[in-house]
């Protein structure tokens, strides 16, 4: 038996990664003034990765929705997405302050069940918060299958075979659909939106809802009491030569 | 206050994480138990039983937890710590915790906290975004805390002379969701790059896949270390990807550190920059990897390593 994918791909608005973030004067958070924003990195590899399904198997996917949790400004990741080739997409206004991954988690399995999506495809972590929590969480919400940090994956009927980056190799799982599953680096390159298709995603679908419409509540469990930069080192030397080069590491008493 | 700490095991001996993860548990300040999951269970409880400040060892031998399979290990997780009405969830950040606990913590209703590098008290922890670019100070304020350690933060709990009771851990039989079909694990001779003393890390710097190995591997042996490598090196084919060092890599904290023709991209200084020494090769005297070096030296390195190997071999 085999069942057409309908693929849900959240996607998060972050801080650009080639930009070096700095924290804030009032270490509240880091400076966002000025500062470019883009879509976090492993969510355009889920991207990719849903739009390669479609392209490398016949009538297996059934649709693509992405789904986006934050600020009114995250429109632009979802259009960014539509743009590659994703087809629906939904922005759960939240306002501008950051919401905690449980919350994020809830508000997407709401919409799993409005979506009747069957497989969601998501980054392993945004490179902000650095958590690394929403798709185990979604996959524990649902009661379903979930295979983090995939560097391949292979659908077989309704069955998912997932290559999976571990520390210090690879694990292969599978399990059967429903299932969630999250992207590593490895996975694929993410392709560029061209202009014609930037312009037609202006006129793709992009609803806004609230979490409060959902009937999720999205209070902080935890409160952040302070953002500080990590303690700087201590200014190095320089040495010309070898010999000095292992003198000095042997007066640091490492070698 | 009472913890309970997951811990992480293979070929029927605990991985160093979970030893650091004891260790965290013990800082907490509460009663310690650990739990083993999987038919090895029994042999590793052993091991942990005499680990310092364990007071007691939960066993779930049932084979359904083997390969550590997300969904049914969370499903225990939640179980024994409702069972045993604990204030504090301690998994090493390893890819076992990270794919594990936060499954466990949905389950519990709870926004775990993960990645800590720092207790500060019973409900507040301090631990790195964006890459370790900046650290964040949070109180949480679940019933429950659910955390996952940092093994470099903490220094491993030691195996004394400890004899903690061992009991069966409540098992609610969980069905299991997915399967486990093969695994391939990377063999070295060296030591391991998460938990080694001293790490040699080559870059782009090495050209190809050849010279990273004529380069890299002696120049290990000679130093004692483990061979790492940056992103570039593991997307230009250079090194396996089980190498890489950085924020989409392992995060290491050895006594020495060495980059070899690694510029210093913020995404690697992620993964190295807590090491206690770092000495860096680069032939550009500009490379922001000098910015955290401690020892730094300007030239090429194909000449300047084989000299090093040779010197300290």
């Amino acid at each position: 038996m085999s069942t057409k994918l309908r693929i849900m791909v959240p996607v998060k608005r972050v801080v650009d990664a080639a930009i070096r973030p700095r924290v804030n004067k009032a270490q509240t958070g880091i400076e966002t003034q000025g500062v470019k924003y883009s879509i976090n990195p492993f969510c355009d590899i889920a991207v990719e990765e849903a739009l390669r399904l479609r392209e490398g198997n016949k009538d297996l996917v059934e649709s693509i929705h992405a789904v986006s949790v934050g600020g009114k400004k995250s429109q632009e990741v979802l259009r960014t997405a539509l743009a590659k080739g994703v087809d629906t997409s939904t922005l759960v206004d939240v306002g501008e302050k950051e919401v905690e991954t449980l919350s994020v988690a809830k508000v997407l399995a709401k919409l799993v069940e409005q979506q009747k999506s069957n497989f969601v495809l998501l980054g392993k972590q945004a490179i902000d918060s650095d958590a690394n929590h929403t798709g185990q969480m979604l996959a524990g919400l649902l009661g379903w299958p979930q295979a983090t940090n995939a560097a391949k994956i292979e659908i077989s009927g309704d069955e998912v075979t997932v290559t999976r980056e571990i520390d210090g190799g690879e694990e292969v799982v599978k399990a059967k659909l429903p299932m969630i599953v999250t992207t590593d680096l490895r996975l694929n390159e993410p392709r560029y939106a061209s202009l014609p298709n930037i312009m037609k995603a202006k006129k793709k679908p992009l609803d806004t809802v609230t979490a409060d419409s959902l009937g999720v509540d999205i209070t902080p469990r935890v409160e952040i009491l302070k953002v500080a930069e990590p303690p700087a080192r201590g200014a190095g030397v320089t040495v010309e030569t070898t010999d000095d080069f292992i003198a000095k590491i042997k007066e640091k008493g490492a070698l | 206050l009472s913890t309970l700490t997951l811990i992480e095991h293979g070929n029927g001996a605990a991985l160093p994480g979970s030893l650091s993860a004891l260790a965290a548990a013990k800082q907490l300040g509460g009663p310690v138990t650990a739990l083993i999951a999987g038919s090895e269970g029994s042999q590793v409880a052993q091991q942990i039983a005499k680990v310092d400040g364990v007071e007691k060892v939960l066993v779930a031998g049932n084979e359904v937890y083997n390969h550590s399979m997300p969904e049914t290990t969370s499903a225990l997780l939640v179980d024994v710590v409702k069972a045993g009405n604990f204030t504090h969830v301690v998994a090493p950040s390893s890819a076992f915790g990270r794919a594990v606990v936060p499954r466990a913590a949905a389950l519990l209703d709870v926004q775990p906290v993960t990645d800590v590098i720092k207790i500060e008290g019973e409900d507040t922890f301090v631990r790195p975004i964006f890459a370790g670019n900046a650290l964040s100070t949070v109180k949480s304020t679940d019933a429950i805390k659910v955390l996952t350690v940092r093994g470099t933060a903490f220094d491993a709990a030691t195996e004394g002379s400890g004899s903690a009771a061992v009991e069966d851990a409540v098992d609610p039989k969980p069905a299991p969701q997915s399967e486990w079909v093969s695994e391939q694990i990377v063999k070295s001779e060296r030591p391991d790059l998460g938990t080694a003393d001293r790490v040699v890390s080559g870059g782009r710097g090495l050209k190809s896949k050849e010279q990273f190995e004529a380069v890299m591997y002696p120049f290990a042996d000679a130093v004692g270390a483990a061979v790492g490598a940056s992103r570039a090196a593991v997307d230009s084919g250079f090194a396996d990807n089980s190498l890489q060092v950085g924020q989409t890599g392992k995060v290491v904290a050895p006594e020495l550190y060495v980059a070899v023709g690694i510029s210093g991209a913020i995404q690697h200084l992620a993964g190295m920059k807590d090491s206690k020494v770092i000495a860096a090769i680069n032939k550009d005297a500009d490379a922001p990897i000098f910015h955290v070096a401690d020892v730094g030296l300007v030239a090429d390195l194909f000449e300047a390593v084989p000299e090093l190997t040779n010197k300290l071999k």
